[in-house]
């Protein structure tokens, strides 16, 4: 252990970096750099949507949430994330879980599968939707003929978010999941648990933070989808409108004021979503660090 | 509980990982399975377990007479030693050597204050009481794998199987857990199975010693059998280190260059080729020639650390290398240099025709 301890006790590798030390010029110019361009496309958009928002005082700002329509947008994207992630949540552990612990046939390509919704735009993936349930579309008649609505209605918007939202979870979790095997699982059974105990008490408990990780991102994917949505929605005011459709609307009759404080919800969601996937990554790490804390001397 | 393994084979894919084994252990043995790697020890181990299933209609697993091929992993109520330990991360020392009893259907399930007893009196007997609150991550690989054992005893197995137990610790570390295990065992007389490639662990701690190569078992026999009555070449070479030497037979004999040995009343045919066997610790090293039977060598090079100095020679005749033991006092009296001429003999040798041992040892 002697040479970890010796290692352990030399600086930081980046402070005596023999570049860095003669040219401090060039740590600041890209220091620099990465922070004029953080401004200027993130920062300054971020405090353009609060200041827009806010352009006609703080009245003016809240009143914008009274209107029905936006209060229906608000409701249905809820709705949505709530149908969606907890769903994505399940579909995902099972692929991750029949992925990292069975061998079967056409394993690689269901990993690739999983990977489909980020490789399809998100448009085209709403109108695949459009072609399978719309009127002209392959179920389309029999949906009309059970009086069914799929496009242009509630489930439509469901299946398109949860179709764009599957990969976060599963990727989450694959390589995790792979990474610790299945002999903790396999102790477990030994021991006489059952394939629910196995799951509760070793599974889950081991997957906990990506799975969160995943959901997280999930949802923030969930409720801020605009393509797939946009296409299977309709549009129609106070009834197939997510908030990031009711934006555009509004922003399209140049109602700026409403517009822009509709959208900050989402900014806000935004940084909630970064401020909760921070925590849950220094909590992951920190589980880690303690996993790879050089073990104590030997007995 | 005894075990049987009655012809059991497995395949993976166009791979034959065991070939129609049969093994007995007796209740209350120690057992260890030894091999090199790949020589379906492991595999087997895991079928006897529940772990993994045997071919199709290959044969059956008895546990004290009863089969229970069709049992599954957690209905054999056996223990299960993983080599890398297994242990919940999540968990502390406790509550993974809880988890078996915590597991339990709620009419079997033992009462909270029951199980705490019987996990503490588990912690004393692998002496980690004061670190029950611990994680595994902040456990050493001894401690981790005597917790992996103590969670495995937990729910009172009925046979104890332990897959590479300390394989993955350092020399000192094991050589320590392996006499504890052998302690533990003689304690406890749970039937236990244990898998190792080490053959020095294999003949320390097991009653008997089932040798395994390529899927086949070679020889089964107590740890001085195997060693001193090795059934083939194969076992021979793999429970120690090796010289051969090559010779002829002849009527009554076998001649190793310079070397005669009568051969016993049993007449291999004539004129074949035979291998003579010798350890290292039966070649005879000298500075004087004795006799005619000794093979002139030169020293090349001289290990002399260790409780058994070891000197590796070549042959003057034929080049071959030849590697020679000798106590501390011998090689002090001796005090050799490389490059050194000397006279070697082997004491003792074992000669296999074609495979078969001749029972014969000069």
């Amino acid at each position: 252990m002697a040479g970890t301890i010796a290692l352990r006790k030399q600086p930081l590798p980046d402070v005596t970096s023999p570049v860095g030390a003669q040219k401090p010029w060039i740590k600041w110019l890209l220091v620099s750099l990465t922070l004029g361009f953080l401004t200027l496309f993130l920062f300054v958009p971020l405090a353009a949507v609060f200041t827009e928002a806010l352009r006609k005082g703080i009245a003016a700002y809240f009143a914008s949430f009274n209107d029905p329509a936006a209060l229906a947008a608000i409701k249905l994207t809820l709705i949505t994330a709530a149908i969606a992630v907890p769903l994505n949540l399940v579909f995902g552990l099972a692929a991750a879980w029949a992925i990292a612990k069975f061998n079967f046939a056409g394993r690689n390509l269901l990993i690739t599968l999983i990977d489909l919704p980020f490789a399809v735009s998100p448009v085209i993936s709403g109108l695949i939707y459009v072609l399978l349930f719309g009127l002209q579309g392959w179920l389309g008649p029999w949906l009309a003929e059970h009086d069914l609505k799929v496009i242009f209605a509630v489930p439509g918007i469901v299946l398109a978010t949860i179709f764009v939202t599957f990969p976060f979870v599963a990727r989450e979790l694959i390589p995790l999941m792979q990474e610790q095997g299945s002999e903790e699982e396999q102790a477990a059974l030994v021991l006489g648990a059952n394939g629910w105990q196995t799951f509760w008490r070793v599974t889950l408990p081991n997957v906990k933070w990506a799975l969160l990780y995943g959901v997280i991102l999930c949802n923030a994917r969930a409720m801020g989808e605009f393509g797939a949505v946009s296409v299977v929605s309709g549009h129609i005011r106070g009834q197939t409108n997510t908030i990031p459709l009711h934006v555009e609307i509004l922003y399209n009759e140049y109602n700026f004021v409403a517009a822009f404080a509709v959208a900050s919800l989402l900014a806000i969601l935004a940084l909630l979503t970064l401020a909760a996937k921070s925590l849950v990554e220094w909590q992951a790490r920190r589980q880690t660090a303690d996993t790879l804390e050089p073990t104590a001397a030997e007995d | 509980m005894s075990i049987e393994v009655r012809s059991i084979s497995k395949t993976f894919g166009s791979f034959t990982a065991l070939h129609d084994i049969c093994l007995t252990v007796p209740n209350g043995e120690l057992v260890a399975l030894l091999g090199p790697s790949g020589c379906g020890k492991t595999t087997l181990l895991r079928i006897i377990a529940g772990l993994e299933q045997p071919d199709p209609g290959s044969g059956q697993i008895l546990f004290h007479d009863e089969d229970v091929v069709d049992r599954s992993v957690g209905e054999r109520q056996v223990g299960f030693v993983f080599q890398h330990y297994a242990l919940f991360r999540h968990m502390t020392v406790f509550d993974n050597v809880a988890f078996g009893l915590q597991v339990k259907p709620r009419r079997e399930r033992r009462s909270k204050g029951e199980i705490r007893d019987r996990v503490m009196e588990l912690l004393r007997l692998i002496q980690l009481e004061s670190q029950a609150s611990r994680f595994p991550s902040q456990l050493s690989g001894g401690q981790r794998q005597r917790v992996a054992l103590a969670r495995a005893l937990a729910t009172e197995p009925k046979v104890l199987l332990l897959d590479e137990p300390f394989g993955a610790l350092d020399a000192k570390v094991r050589m320590e857990l392996r006499r504890w295990l052998r302690r533990l065992h003689d304690e406890i007389h749970v039937t236990s199975v244990f898998v190792t490639h080490d053959q020095e662990e294999a003949l320390e701690v097991a009653d008997q010693v089932v040798v395994m190569n390529q899927g086949r078992v070679e020889q089964v026999g107590t740890p001085t059998e195997v060693y001193d009555h090795p059934a083939n070449p194969f076992v021979y070479s793999f429970l120690g280190n090796v010289n051969l030497f090559h010779g002829r037979i002849d009527v009554g004999h076998a001649h190793f260059d310079s070397i005669r040995v009568d051969l016993p009343p049993v007449r291999p045919a004539l004129d074949r080729t035979v291998v003579g066997y010798v350890r290292p610790h039966d070649i005879e090293v000298s500075r004087t020639c004795s006799s005619d039977e000794e093979i002139e060598a030169v020293v090349s090079h001289i290990h002399g650390a260790g409780g058994m100095p070891r000197l590796e020679l070549e042959r003057l005749d034929n080049h071959e290398r030849v590697e020679a033991e000798l106590t501390r006092d011998r090689f002090r009296e001796l005090a050799l240099q490389v490059g050194e001429r000397v006279f070697i003999r082997p004491k003792s040798m074992r000669v296999f025709v074609e495979g078969q041992p001749l029972d014969y040892q000069i």
